[in-house]
This record gives structure tokens, sequence and C-alpha cells, in this order.
């Protein structure tokens, strides 16, 4: 075990841990090669590397650069969004079903979406509706959770249900919708990453920049806190100030990534404890998380366009289907 | 979790076993509770009536009353006996089945969220139900309810697996982690089958959310044996669990099979899981909501719990199916929508005000 530090950033490292996020690197960098090299047309990987500097045929820059490359970075963006909010939220709520799936935050995020692609809202009324209504989403679970204090188990119960009337609020705006309306949200609602340009990854990317520093900043002082409030509290952290400024920012990157790309489910919940359990670390961790999270959507994008072309499944179907395989393969493992 | 949700409370411990005589307050109990269970039978019957009479096509209760004990053939007549007594009944049955089957796996699992849908059983059973529908072609209620069961029975048997660490027992964190795990992969699963073919997707993507809508006398009268049997087996279950919730030593002290009371719990869940999501969809909420409610004022007494949840789960499944086509008239919003909308702020209102009931 090593430990590097810089100010007030430190950075604990486990042998395992590394490898495991060294793997999860090249995975994720092999998955995403292959997705934009493959498909339709097939772009060699040389002319993929052209093509990135600038230097490469018309062709490889059309393909490459406007239609693939959008698409893998807003996957790669929108999994590690995705992965980190799962984490510090299930740190916060020391529960793996602390995720903002279970939480309601996510359906909020869609109902805004929804609501702003039913009245006709442009792509940047969308990813703020969608911002917007998970912020509400979390105010109003937080506020309906809270007396005397917030205890983690009545926040998902209060989550789960606050998520389920957001969830048929949405189907009941999808019924009311015209037909055309109906059809665009119908993908969205699902969790979609097809047809995504630049414009939809670079907010996500600000986001990734400006929330990346805070979540190092938190992510000690959470572990700290997973040990109880008191033993934080002795240990001299700040134990309020670290839970504002966590559930702040776990919602932030939970509301960009939906804004993004929908309420892809599962990620945020499978992606922590996949990291977890393949680094064989005690608790959630920040950088693994998000690692985890951005190979596990890149990953089910690309087995959603393939496997069962020419049907093309939303990301959502996918990401269910791998990360809960994949979850339920290391409870299996772990009971023995 | 919280393990204090877990702990029964002294006092209530301490009248209950009181051999031979009961205390006052325990008679005045049981007359309240009595009167409680005969108020929801009443309510019960009542929003059948109204069941029976609300829709695009509104019907006098009058004429409601006539088609059941007179019927001459006209149109009212007709669509009361095809469309809604079918749909009534089916509500009746997939509302108790699904509460039933929710508090027999609360109170099974130990597990405050433990629910069909939550655990992945109605995903299971829907995907039982989709295979055969979709890749097989099966189109008789009969016989894919035998693949809701097979669904039903198969995710519940992986989720126990699955949940249970070893040698420590099932932990709740475990077996809700993987009850919603597999619950998404079936789930992804059906929506899977159901894309590859378009016809097939149409007709059943409503199915998929959960809805009442479109049952013919012939699939009510199909799956009704199944729902019953489920219903029967799981009742008689109440003693047992009662004698296990005290710990497994202490149960068999007491003379229950430990198990024979687990599998025939499970096998009374696969019944009423199976058999209600061949009916209606994946519905979730009914089972984790309503068991919750009831504890409030019945307590952890099995044998007053279960009768409470087969009582009042249909009234909150046909108040939702009634509210549902009232609202969006002449259309209808799907019983599975609007049974979270009314299901839900009364599961957060208790999930705020009370220290979550003893299981």
């Amino acid at each position: 075990m090593t430990v590097l530090r810089l100010g007030l950033w430190s950075l604990r490292l486990s042998p395992r841990g590394v490898a495991t996020a060294a793997g999860m690197i090249v995975v994720g960098v092999a998955v995403s090669l292959v997705a934009l090299s493959t498909g339709e047309f097939t772009v060699p990987i040389p002319d993929i590397v052209a093509s990135v500097f600038g230097q490469g045929t018309p062709a490889a820059e059309l393909i490459v650069g406007r239609l693939r490359a959008p698409r893998v970075v807003t996957g790669l963006l929108v999994g590690a969004a995705f992965g980190l909010s799962g984490a510090i939220l299930q740190s916060l709520t020391r529960n793996p079903l602390g995720s903002p799936d279970f939480l309601g935050f996510t359906a909020g995020a869609s109902t805004g979406g929804i609501i702003a692609v039913v009245t006709g809202g442009t792509a940047w009324q969308i990813a703020g509706g969608s911002l917007l209504g998970c912020v509400a989403s979390a105010v109003l679970v937080y506020a309906l959770a809270f007396r005397n204090g917030v205890q983690s188990y009545r926040l998902i119960l209060v989550g789960i249900g606050v998520g389920a009337v957001l969830v048929s609020v949405d189907w009941y705006l999808l019924t009311r919708a015209n037909i055309h309306d109906a059809a665009s949200a119908g993908t969205w609602i699902t969790g979609s990453l097809s047809g995504r340009g630049w414009e939809h990854a670079v907010p996500v990317a600000c986001a990734l920049v400006a929330l990346l520093p805070v979540c190092a900043l938190v992510s000690r002082p959470l572990r700290m806190m997973e040990m109880g409030d008191e033993a934080a509290k002795a240990a001299g952290i700040g134990v309020e100030k670290v839970r504002a400024t966590a559930i702040i920012v776990g919602v932030l990157l939970c509301g960009v990534a939906t804004a993004a790309a929908g309420p892809v489910i599962f990620v945020a919940l499978a992606a922590p404890q996949l990291a977890r359990r393949l680094s064989r670390s005690p608790g959630v961790t920040m950088a693994s998380s998000a690692l985890m999270g951005a190979v596990l959507l890149v990953t089910a994008d690309l087995a959603a366009q393939r496997v069962f072309a020419p049907v093309q499944l939303p990301v959502g179907i996918m990401t269910a289907a791998l990360g809960g395989t994949y979850l339920v393969f290391m409870l299996r493992k772990e009971r023995r | 979790m919280n393990p204090a949700g877990v702990v029964e409370t002294a006092p209530e411990q301490g009248s209950e076993s009181g051999p031979g005589k009961a205390p006052p307050r325990r008679t005045g109990r049981t007359v309240a509770l009595t009167a409680g269970l005969l108020a929801g039978v009443g309510v019960l019957v009542l929003l059948v009536l109204v069941s029976i009479a609300v829709g695009s096509r509104s019907v006098p209760l009058s004429t409601v009353l006539d088609a059941l004990t007179a019927p001459d053939g006209s149109t009212d007549h007709t669509v009361i006996r095809e469309l809604r007594v079918p749909r009534t009944l089916l509500g009746l049955g997939v509302g108790a089945a699904l509460g039933l089957a929710g508090a027999l796996m609360q109170s099974l699992t130990r597990n405050p969220l433990a629910d069909p849908g939550l655990l992945g059983v109605n995903y299971g059973a829907a995907l039982g139900v989709t295979v055969a529908l979709g890749l097989l072609d099966v189109s008789d209620p009969a016989v894919y309810v035998w693949f809701a069961f097979a669904g039903a029975a198969l995710s519940a048997v992986l989720v126990y697996a699955l949940g249970s660490a070893g040698r420590s027992g099932t932990s709740p964190v475990r077996l809700a982690l993987a009850g919603v795990a597999l619950g998404m992969v079936f789930h992804a699963a059906s929506s899977a089958i159901l894309r590859l073919d378009t016809a097939t997707f149409d007709r059943m993507r409503f199915w998929l959310t959960g809805s009442l809508a479109g049952p013919t006398p012939e699939i009510a009268v199909r799956l009704a044996p199944f729902l019953v049997a489920g219903l029967a087996l799981g009742l008689m279950m109440a003693g047992p669990l009662n004698a296990l919730a005290l710990g497994d030593d202490a149960g068999r002290a007491l003379g229950a099979g430990v198990g024979r009371t687990r599998a025939l719990t499970a096998v009374a869940v696969t019944l009423l899981c199976g058999a209600a999501t061949a009916a209606a969809g994946p519905l979730w909420f009914v089972g984790l909501a309503v068991p919750h409610a009831v504890r409030a004022f019945t307590g952890p007494d099995q044998r007053w719990l279960l009768p409470y949840t087969v009582v009042l789960s249909p009234v909150v499944l046909l108040a939702s199916d009634i509210a549902g086509r009232v609202i969006a008239a002449p259309g209808e919003v799907q019983v599975g929508i609007m049974c979270s909308v009314i299901g839900a702020p009364l599961f957060i209102l208790l999930a705020r005000r009370r220290r979550l009931a003893a299981l």
C-alpha cells in the first residue's frame, strides 16, 4: 500500500487496485477502438489514429469524427459520470442500493427531460430540464426523508416511492403526447446513445472537469464517514459540510449524464459494486467506479448495436443485461 | 440496512406468549381487528361493483345487478358480462395474489424490501410468458402460465441462492441486490425478445408495464384455479411463519418444520406471482406497500397480517384501475401506472412516519 500526496489531495494505491484500474483502461481503449473501426464501413485503426490528428481521408473523417467518435466519447463520459455519482451516493448512504437509480434521482432527471421533449424543447432545453428534474427530485426525496436527520434506509425507501411516481408520470406523459414527441421521448427514456453528437459530449466533459477535483477532495472524508458520523467527527471531519458537498456533486453528475444519454439504468448501481469486488477494496472507490462505469457503458453500447443486428437495441437494455449478469456472477463467486 | 428494524418490541411479545388467560386489552384488539377486516371486505365489495359500473360506457348500478342476475343480452349486459366482470375478477385475484406474495416474501426473507417485483420474481415470470408468446408461439393462457411458473420459480430459487451468504444466513442487502440484478436481466431479456418481433411487441408492450385491459373471460377462467390455490396455500402458512419469526431454532421447538415451511411458502409465492404476472404483467409496489401499511396497525402477527393483505391489496389495485379509467376517459391509464401513483405516496408517508414496523 503506497500513498501519493499533493497538498489537500492524497491517493492510496493498493497493487490490486492499480492493476484493476490499468486493466479497465486497456479494456476501455480496446472496446472504443473496436466501436470506432467496425460497423457498416470498416475503418482500419491506423486511419482512425490519422483522423484523430486531422490527417485522415475525408471518408474516415466523416465516419469517425462526425458519427462514431461522438457516440463513443459520450458513452465513456456518461458512463464515468454515472459510475462516480453511484459511488458517491452509495458511499454516503452506506448501502449498495443507495444509487441514483434507487434514490429516484435518475427518474427525476428523466421526468424533467420528458417534459421538455413533450413540450417541444430544443436539445439544450431537454438537458436543462433533466438537470432541473434531477435536482428537484433530490431535494424532494431528501425533504420527505428528513426527520431528525436522514437515515439511509428511509432515504432509499422514500427514493423508491418517489421514483415509482415519477416513472409513472413519464409513462402517462408518453401516452398523452402526440405521436412524434412520443416516439422521440420513447427512445430517450430507455437510455440511448444513438445519434449523439459533440453537443451532447461537451457538457458532460465540462461537468466532469469541474466536478472531478471536488470528488477527489471528498473521497477520503466520505470513506471515514462510512464508519459512522461519530467516528468521522472524532477524526476531525466536518460531517455536514462533506455530506452536503457530496450530495450536490452526486446529483449534478447524475443529472448531466441523464441529460446526455437519457436514464441509462443500472450503470450507477453496478459500476461501483463491480469495481469494488474486482479490486477487492473494502469500500466503493471513486476512480475505479468511474472507469468501470465508462467501460460498462461503451461495451454495452457496442453490444446493443451489434448483437442483434440489424435490430438496434437501446443501450439501457444492454447495460441491464451485462451489468446484471456480471453482478450476479460476482455475488455467486463471493459466496464461496 | 438497519438491523434495528427487524427487532420485535418486547411488550408485545410478553402479552402474546402469556399462556391461558389473555389480558383484556387483547380481546378488545381482536374485536377491533375483526371489525376492521369486515369493513375492508365491505369496501372491497363496493369497489367491485363500482369497477363493473364505471368505464368508457357508464352503466347504472341497478343495470349492473340486473346483468349479473338476469342477463337479457342487451349491449350493456354484454359489456358487463364479457368485459367488465372478467377484468374486475382478474383485478381482484391479481391484487390479492401480489399482496399476499409480498407479505409472504417479507416474512420468509425477513427483508422489509421484499416484493414480487423488487426481488425479480415477477420479471422472471414475465420472461417465461415472453418466451412462450414471442419465441414458441404459445397463446393458450393455461399453457403459458406454466412458463410463468417456471420463470417465477427459477428466479425465486436463483435470488435466494445468490442472496444467502453462506453460513451467516440470508442478508437483506445481498438478497435485494441479487433480486434487483436478476430482475433487470430478466426484464432486459423480455424487452429484447419482444423487440425482435414487431407484432408481438405492439401487442405485449402494455402488458409489460402492467395492465388489466384485454383479459377475456377465458383467461380469467383459466388462471383462476392457480390464483385460488396459491391464495389458500399462502394463508395456511400464517401459523408456521409466525413460529419461524422467532428464529429457526425457536420455530423448530414450537413444532414448525423449517424446511417444509420455507418450501411451501416458496411454492405459494411462485403460484401467486406466476399467475398474477401471466394475467396482468410484471406489476410491483402492491406487494411492497400494502403489507407495510397493514403491518402498521396489525403488528407482526401473520394470522392478521395475511388476511388483511389479501383483502386490502385488491382494494388498492381495483381503486387504481378505476381511477385509471376515470382520469383518461374514454381511454385509460394502465393499472401499473395508477398503482404506483396511488400507492407510492402512502408508502412514502409510512416510511417517513414510523420506524420501519417490525418484521
